[in-house]
């Protein structure tokens, strides 16, 4: 019997050319994503991001595939426009956030919907559009982790995140 | 020789013949429906020097592992041998491992040379045909790899067994959760399809999504937060630098495919709360806007061709599949069950769209036909999404995530049959696996 040899030739760059060891970045620092931790400021300062937070009120919440404002959110974000309109050295970013219902890419675009929503709001209420920057987080940043309605309701929400400084 | 085994085959495929135990040819057609698995027997390769002991009984548990994984094949024990393989080259005792039942005998021999240099042959035989099935095969490569090897020897078994392309050398590359629910950790990684040779690509600063491969495995597409936008990047898997793709201010960019070039990227752009899809050459970096609705498009994917996106909008108010040219123009709509459809992949065959969809609470897997015909939903669970396509388009691996404040993701493989569930290994939480094409 003949053996037929098909030689191949793998070289050593058969694998991702990198050490053996997967964990070549170390430790993990959180630095981005989801915003609103560590607010500065004092609760009773109106001026402060922690009042505007706490106070104001920096988040407002949406139906199920929805992003049209209901009337307690219009009422909430009256109220950012006033805060974001007395202080006016401060910008803020509108994070977009959907339940874990649907998936990845979609709720992605529906947080990005529902951000601009609050955005258009705010601009209508008198805020200079070059003080608020959007962004969607999708469902990768849930704030309540059970997988019923009264967490997932929580979690269909804009959040208003106030930073120091003109944005650029 | 040769020539008879293609007789052979060729009259299986002609009759389609049910697999069944005796006289039967060594043959699987996987569209039949196989039931019964087909068994066979590894015996351990025959070391050929005294450094390749070990190498080879690892070789042949691999290849078996591949096989029996696929739910198509059995492996019979080793404590059911009658007679051992203890060289290479002696004839086959035939009626010793009819005796026992193995449908199919493969055998190999390993030698690794002081170099370093690694040399694997093997041969398949039809026990029940008392002759070789095709020829016998060498791969030669540095140590390192002996789990590639032993992939390809699996491959070679697959595919003249099913007539079918293998999938086993073959690197998925996916997101590594960890941390719970609400403060999740998210990084690049890249393993061999079995879970093997894990590594990351990233580190877990910013949040990263859907990883996908280029046509040839070289490079990967990714959503990254490193700006605190999400953004596109290219990263070379190879070196592990990355650049980014899509940069414009004020937008956001995500869910980036390759098209079948290597050159051409569709992807989803974000601006002023409306999502469409666009395509660009990664080359020169120009793009070009290909829906322009007031509804969110995204999800896109080549067909194999490239001429056709199949890609997810909701404009008939809930998302559905839609199938355009690639050039842009109007979408045909794919997608008309109960439900709500996205995620479409188009398969590397060209006859079928994965999807995820999700229905009364529930989500599911499914393929259809590309006319949105013949919709199959092979998973049913609390969360299932982003299917990736096998290689040979046989197999579909996807994310599966558990209910809960414990939730956790992890990836799972089915068969387009709805087979052969299973979950993949992966260290701690994994999510949006994309399958690599097969290796050179």
């Amino acid at each position: 019997m003949k053996f037929v040899v098909r030689a191949l030739i793998l070289t050593s760059v058969l694998a991702v050319a990198a050490c053996s060891n997967p964990d070549r970045f170390g430790d993990d620092v959180y630095l981005n994503g989801g915003g609103a931790a560590g607010v500065a400021g004092s609760v009773d300062d109106p001026t402060s991001p922690l009042y505007f937070q706490q106070a104001v009120g920096d988040r407002i919440f949406f139906a199920v595939d929805q992003s049209t404002l209901s009337d307690a959110a219009k009422l909430t974000l009256d109220g950012q426009a006033e805060w974001l309109s007395t202080n006016g050295d401060f910008s803020a970013i509108i994070e977009g956030h959907a339940d874990e219902q649907g998936t990845r890419e979609y709720n992605l675009a529906l947080g990005a919907r529902r951000a601009n929503t609050v955005q258009e709001y705010l601009v209508s209420r008198g805020v200079s559009p070059s003080r608020l920057k959007v962004v969607s987080y999708g469902k990768e940043r849930p704030i309540e982790i059970c997988s019923v309605e009264s967490c997932y309701a929580k979690n269909r929400r804009a959040v208003t995140v106030i930073s120091a400084g003109m944005s650029s | 020789m040769m020539k008879q085994f293609l007789t052979l085959l060729l009259a299986v495929v002609a009759l389609s013949v049910p697999i069944t135990a005796q006289a039967a040819p060594l043959r699987i057609e996987i569209t039949e429906g196989v039931i019964e698995p087909l068994p066979f027997a590894a015996p351990d390769f025959v070391p050929e020097n005294s450094a390749a002991r070990q190498l080879a009984q690892d070789l042949a548990q691999v290849v078996a592992d591949d096989l029996a994984g696929t739910g198509l094949f059995r492996q019979i024990p080793d404590s059911a041998f009658i007679s051992q393989i203890s060289s290479f080259s002696s004839p086959v005792q035939f009626a010793d491992w009819k005796a026992i039942n193995a449908q199919a005998l493969i055998t190999g021999a390993v030698n690794l040379e002081s170099n370093g240099r690694l040399v694997v042959k093997f041969r398949l035989y039809d026990v029940f045909a008392g002759q070789e099935l095709g020829g016998g095969l060498q791969f030669a490569g540095t140590q390192d790899g002996w789990r590639r090897m032993a992939h390809k020897v699996a491959d070679a078994v697959y595919s003249r067994i099913t007539g079918e392309g293998g999938y086993f050398d073959s690197r998925v590359v996916y997101v590594n959760e960890t941390g719970p629910k609400n403060d999740r950790k998210k990084r690049l990684a890249i393993m061999d399809y079995d879970g093997a040779n894990v590594q990351y690509l990233t580190d877990s600063r910013s949040i990263v999504l859907a990883p996908r491969f280029s046509p040839t495995g070289d490079r990967i597409l990714y959503t990254s937060y490193e700006t605190g936008f999400p953004r596109i990047y290219l990263l070379d898997v190879a070196s592990v630098r990355r650049r980014v793709l899509e940069d414009q201010t004020g937008t956001m960019s995500f869910a980036p495919r390759f098209g079948p070039d290597g050159q051409t990227v569709v992807y989803s752009v974000t601006q002023g709360g409306n999502t469409d899809i666009y395509r660009m050459d990664v080359s020169t970096g120009s793009a070009q806007r290909l829906t322009s609705a007031a509804s969110i498009e995204t999800a896109p994917s080549f067909s194999p061709d490239g001429s056709q996106i199949v890609f997810e909008s909701d404009r008939s108010g809930t998302p559905q599949m839609y199938i355009m040219s690639a050039t842009g123009g109007e979408p045909r709509r794919i997608s008309f069950g109960q439900g709500r459809y996205g995620t479409p992949v188009w398969s590397p065959r060209g006859d079928l769209i994965a999807f995820t969809k999700q229905s009364k609470g529930r989500f599911h897997i499914g393929v259809m036909r590309t006319d949105g015909s013949e919709e199959r939903l092979l998973t049913a669970s609390f969360l299932d999404e982003g299917p990736t396509w096998s290689p040979n388009g046989r197999v579909i691996m996807f994310t599966r995530e558990t209910q809960g404040a414990g939730g956790q993701a992890s990836l799972y493989s089915v068969d387009i049959s709805g087979r052969n569930l299973k979950r993949v290994k992966t260290l701690g939480g994994a999510s949006d696996p994309a399958w690599s094409p097969l290796q050179n």
